[in-house]
């Protein structure tokens, strides 16, 4: 089963290699980890997303959150969340063959970023189901894909959640309170109580 | 910022090495244990203008177990030191054994200058790379300034929540820059308990409930007992409601072995009784213990009747082996405060420890202990004798191997911190090294080591450190001329074949008096008795070499794949039964 969960980290030298060290001792596959700057200088976020059985969620959040980096994990699971993935696609294409692509693009909502005489580059963003489909279409017209690269998921909830450790950065003397327990709490479901 | 931390503090600038020493004299550390080398040579040319005590060591593995059993032996941190490449490398054994026992430890790396860092320069290895699963976190230092801000956080590390082992690896520009230094404004930050800690009124009673409602109740007592101490609050569960208590290796100790309700160890060579009472049990109240293999036997067998309530304080270990009924996450100690009020003492006395104690059986009678005198030397004999000697109140290190699960059933712990053993990662070599840093911070207490003739080769060189620093302890290598537990499993397993674990010895008295140190060899129960007498009467000191039956086996045994309750027993047929309990 997929889990993902976003995490914010703090932006120093070795912190990847942390997250992703942890997942290899669990022996749980990292699908795909996005990693970028954040809203707050000094702190990163992260989406990962892992292939683990389904109750593997709280040992990885319960061992993510022993890392000295990292501030905060949210294992989104269920939760409204808005996903996307960006992919670049390289195809086969000459002047001849473009057109049929140009109309599979806008089917797709993709978008033709550049233009050489022997092949073209699709950008497309979505869920993951989406880009998945352009490729197969892509595989099936028997068009040739030249290189795929594609970032993985990145995911952040919809509505007014916001990151509290943030919040409580920001206002240090309340830290201690601050802290995301109902969060967290909602996403232990195979916890016992 | 404290009064004490301002004190500290100077606005002085010094060189990197000698923030280092002033930010551990200012931590309280008094004791360090280590071996100089190049890269961490500017740190051992300051060494000597602080008060602070410098073990050296023989070999670095040697220093990483002192600062573990001088940790496990106080409670406070131990610091081990040592310089790039190699020295760091050694550690490594050291590091990953504090690890998995949650030991609190800071080690020191030198490492080669900053601009070097990635050059394949002369002894450089990446440690903190290296050290990245073995350690709870890990630092480089590449600017003096940088260096007391990381020491005090390494140390907030590694004690806090659940504590493990801290790695600082400070390049030499680093210890030979100048910073100013102020002891207060290098504070760590405070201390973020894990979030996912928890202790809602209402699982705590749902805990009350079950217990109130368990008809043949068992405490596990784990080492979390001894880290949390808690033994003040688990024996008022325990006695409040008439609980038996089943201990772990590592929990040895955290309750008074002569307690009626401690049963004993529980486990691949816990006793039989113990856990035949796991298996019968309606509930588990895990206590700061991580039903580790070595302790359930087979998962899907494990106390198939019993709801089970762990107390934890590492969130990671909640539902990982064992899935549980409730669990409260958070330090045991004032878990147990918390849901104890909720508790009435049962008046009377409950059938279900009296059953308990009727599971022994004729164990008593059959034990080693109680039969005549045969003339040979068994090891259980040299483990009650030293027991008996004692008191049950002397530090004990011990090895890895066959000693090591006797001592466990033979020696009976009285006192908290009072075993030092490797349990979860099983490292030879550790009981001489780990014996003299339980030496060093406990000097007043009286200490042994107990090592196998194998595992004592693996860290002999420490007689070396012992002569040098003149440390008071005495050793018990338990001579069966075998890598004893590898020979055991042979012979239960794989059809007697000895293949490399018959093990050749050097006269270890002559050796031990080669470093100065005397000695004695003994070969029957009354010479030990003697020798153990005067080693404890001398100053200094002294080498037992027990020469003791080859091809004894420990018993109970469960075997790799079985259920809990299915032990391999002493066989019938054999005058000698196991384990312990005797008078
Ligand atoms: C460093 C290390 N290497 C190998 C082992 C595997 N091992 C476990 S017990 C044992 C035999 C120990 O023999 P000895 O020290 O003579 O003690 P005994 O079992 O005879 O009491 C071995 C080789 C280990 N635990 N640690």
């Amino acid at each position: 089963m997929l889990h993902t969960f976003v995490a914010l980290v703090e932006d120093k030298p070795g912190v990847l290699t942390r997250v992703a060290s942890l997942f290899r001792r669990l022996n749980v596959n990292i699908v795909s980890l996005t990693v970028g700057r954040s809203e707050k200088p000094g702190v990163s976020r992260m989406t990962i997303v892992s292939d683990a059985s389904p109750t593997a969620g709280h040992r990885i959040m319960a061992s993510l959150y022993k890392l000295e980096n990292i501030l905060q994990v949210d294992n989104v699971g269920l939760a409204s969340c808005v996903v996307r993935e960006l992919a670049l696609i390289k195809v086969a294409a000459t002047p001849k063959t473009r057109s049929h692509i140009f109309e599979l693009a806008e089917v797709f909502r993709a978008r033709i970023v550049d233009l050489a005489p022997e092949s073209l580059m699709i950008e497309i963003t979505g869920v993951e189901s989406k880009i998945e489909g352009l490729i197969q279409v892509l595989n099936e017209s028997e068009d040739r894909i030249l290189e795929v690269s594609r970032t993985g998921r990145m995911v952040m909830r919809r509505g007014q959640h916001t990151s509290r450790v943030l919040d409580a950065m920001r206002a240090p003397t309340t830290e201690a309170e601050e802290l995301p327990e109902e969060e967290i709490a909602e996403e232990e479901a195979d916890l016992p109580q | 910022m404290d009064k004490t931390d301002e004190s500290k503090s100077t606005t002085a600038r010094l060189t990197g090495a000698e923030i280092l020493w002033a930010t551990l004299e200012g931590e309280g550390i008094r004791e360090v244990f280590g071996y100089p080398g190049g890269a961490i040579l500017p740190a051992y040319d300051a060494l000597r203008k602080f008060p602070i005590r410098h073990i050296l060591v023989r070999h670095e593995q040697g220093a990483a177990h002192m600062a573990d059993g001088y940790a496990r032996a106080s409670g406070k941190v131990g610091v081990a030191i040592a310089t790039s490449g190699p020295g760091a490398t050694n550690l490594v054994t050291g590091i990953a054994t504090a690890m998995m026992d949650s030991i609190p430890m800071l080690c020191i790396t030198g490492q080669v200058s900053s601009k070097a860092l990635g050059s394949d320069a002369f002894q450089e290895v990446d440690i903190t790379g290296i050290t990245l699963p073995i350690t709870k976190h890990n630092y480089v230092v590449t600017r003096a300034e940088d260096v007391a801000p990381a020491i005090r956080e390494a140390l907030r590390v590694a004690v806090s929540g659940r504590p493990g082992p801290v790695l600082v690896d400070i390049t030499k520009d680093a210890q030979q820059g100048a910073a100013s230094f102020d002891f207060a404004a290098a504070a760590p930050a405070p201390y973020r308990p894990h979030p996912m800690l928890r202790s809602e009124s209402e699982s705590i009673l749902k805990s009350a409930e079950l217990i109130r409602a368990a008809k043949r109740p068992v405490i596990l007592a784990g080492h979390g007992v001894i880290q949390s101490n808690a033994r003040e609050q688990v024996l008022a569960l325990a006695e409040r409601l008439q609980i038996p208590i089943a201990t772990t290796l590592l929990g040895l100790g955290g309750m008074p072995a002569t307690h009626p309700l401690q049963l004993g160890m529980m486990g691949m060579h816990g006793e039989a009784w113990v856990n035949h009472a796991i298996q019968q049990s309606d509930l588990l109240i895990a206590c700061g213990m991580r039903f580790d293999d070595r302790v359930t036997g087979t998962l899907t067998t494990y106390a198939p009747n019993a709801k089970k309530i762990h107390i934890e304080i590492d969130p990671a270990e909640i539902n990982k082996n064992v899935k549980v009924d409730v669990a409260l996450i958070g330090d045991l100690a004032e878990m147990l405060e918390v849901l104890l009020p909720h508790l009435a003492p049962i008046s009377g006395e409950s059938a279900w420890p009296r059953e308990v104690n009727a599971m022994k059986g004729e164990c008593a009678v059959r034990d080693i202990q109680n039969l005549p005198d045969t003339g040979h030397l068994y090891a259980a004999h040299v483990m009650h004798d030293l027991w008996h000697a004692t008191g049950g109140k002397a530090i004990v290190a011990t090895d890895v191997g066959q000693h090591q699960m006797w001592e466990a059933q033979y020696y009976k712990h009285e006192e908290p911190r009072s075993l030092i053993t490797s349990g979860g990662l099983g490292t030879m070599g550790f009981a001489l090294p780990s014996g003299i840093g339980a030496k060093v911070a406990c000097p007043e207490k009286e200490v042994w080591v107990i090592a196998g003739d194998g595992g004592f080769q693996m860290t002999a060189c420490e007689l070396s450190t012992i002569a040098q620093e003149n440390i008071d302890i005495n050793i018990a290598i338990v001579n069966n001329g075998y890598l004893g537990m590898v020979r055991q499993w042979q012979e239960f397993f794989y059809d007697k074949n000895y293949e490399s674990s018959p093990i050749l010895s050097p006269d270890f008295v002559k050796l031990a008096e080669a470093h100065g140190i005397p000695g004695a060899t003994v070969r029957t129960r009354a010479e030990g008795v003697a020798a153990v007498k005067a080693a404890r009467e001398r100053k200094g000191p002294f080498l037992i070499n027990f020469l003791v039956e080859k091809e004894d086996s420990v018993y109970p045994m469960i075997p790799a794949g079985s259920a809990l309750h299915e032990m391999i027993r002493r066989p019938g047929n054999n005058p000698l039964i196991e384990t312990a309990q005797d008078v």
